[in-house]
């Protein structure tokens, strides 16, 4: 898969905030400084990638998971992101829940008002579409590294 | 797949990640050896980015020339690069920066003692090292 110049760099816009957010007011960031910062954002990333894919082959996998990204972490001396991004990964599994509960409740609400002619076979669908879509990343990520 | 993991409150609280996750999973697909990543390490590496990009700007400013305490330079960038451990992985991408007239002085002596040396072992490659900085 070819990847153009431009898609391995991060936004400008997006990379200035978190600069501007991490410094004292009014403190200028000149344009080399933030497109240095850029590249080594892009470069923090290869480098915490392949080291959790280290720990995941160490575990006899093929996906990268969570734990793998935060024992990366250690690795590469950052313990300081340890604690905010096992913060960030509860606060991602609540939203994550949330959002499922949120659908299956609406689609419990949709079929209590339309006459289904076989509503035990309808649930079994809603319920397993949640999942399918899940999977789904993952296949088409798995497509991808045959091509 | 949704491109911003978006943890909006009502109160319209930030966001858990700002950083566009379809980029990151780009780069970090661009490794060779990786085959699939899960959502959650997407986010995580997402999110990781992010206390990255503050670590790097706030510790390069603290340690940055005290003259220029209004200002964030490549400099310090490249001094952080240069002399912190931690951060030593980004010593090639930032390399410090010299006048050119300056290089061409380094390159003259660098002949001038490989010239010296042709019968002795050659110690090259720090030579070398040592002009890119």
């Amino acid at each position: 898969m070819a990847e153009r110049p431009e898609d391995l760099n991060l936004p400008n816009a997006v990379i200035t905030r978190i600069i501007k957010e991490a410094l004292p007011d009014g403190v200028n960031i000149s344009k080399e400084a933030r497109s240095a910062i850029s590249r080594a954002a892009s470069v923090f990333v290869l480098y915490a990638t392949s080291c959790a894919n280290n720990f995941a082959m160490k575990g006899k996998r093929k996906t990268l998971n969570a734990s793998d990204v935060l024992s990366a972490m250690e690795e590469m001396e950052f313990q300081r992101f340890v604690t905010p991004l096992k913060e960030a990964l509860e606060a991602y599994r609540r939203e994550q829940k949330g959002k499922k509960e949120a659908s299956e409740q609406k689609k419990k609400d949709r079929d209590k008002k339309t006459d289904s002619e076989e509503p035990d076979k309808s649930r079994d669908e809603d319920n397993d579409e949640d999942e399918e879509r899940l999977e789904e990343e993952e296949q088409n990520e798995e497509e991808e590294v045959d091509n | 797949m949704a491109d911003v993991v978006v943890g909006k409150d009502k109160c319209g609280e930030q966001r858990l990640v700002s950083l566009p996750l379809s980029r990151i999973r780009v780069i970090m697909k661009s490794s060779p050896e990786v085959s699939s990543i899960n959502q959650e390490a997407l986010v995580l590496t997402a999110k990781a980015t992010e206390l990255f990009v503050q670590y790097l700007a706030s510790y390069s400013y603290r340690h940055g020339s005290g003259r220029e305490k209004k200002a964030l330079t490549y400099s310090d960038l490249a001094n952080t690069a240069e002399e912190s451990e931690t951060f030593q992985f980004l010593a090639d991408i930032l390399p410090k920066k010299i006048l050119a007239s300056k290089y061409l002085k380094m390159l003259k002596e660098e002949k001038r003692e490989e010239d010296d040396e042709e019968e002795n072992d050659n110690d090259d490659q720090n030579d070398e090292d040592e002009a890119e900085s």
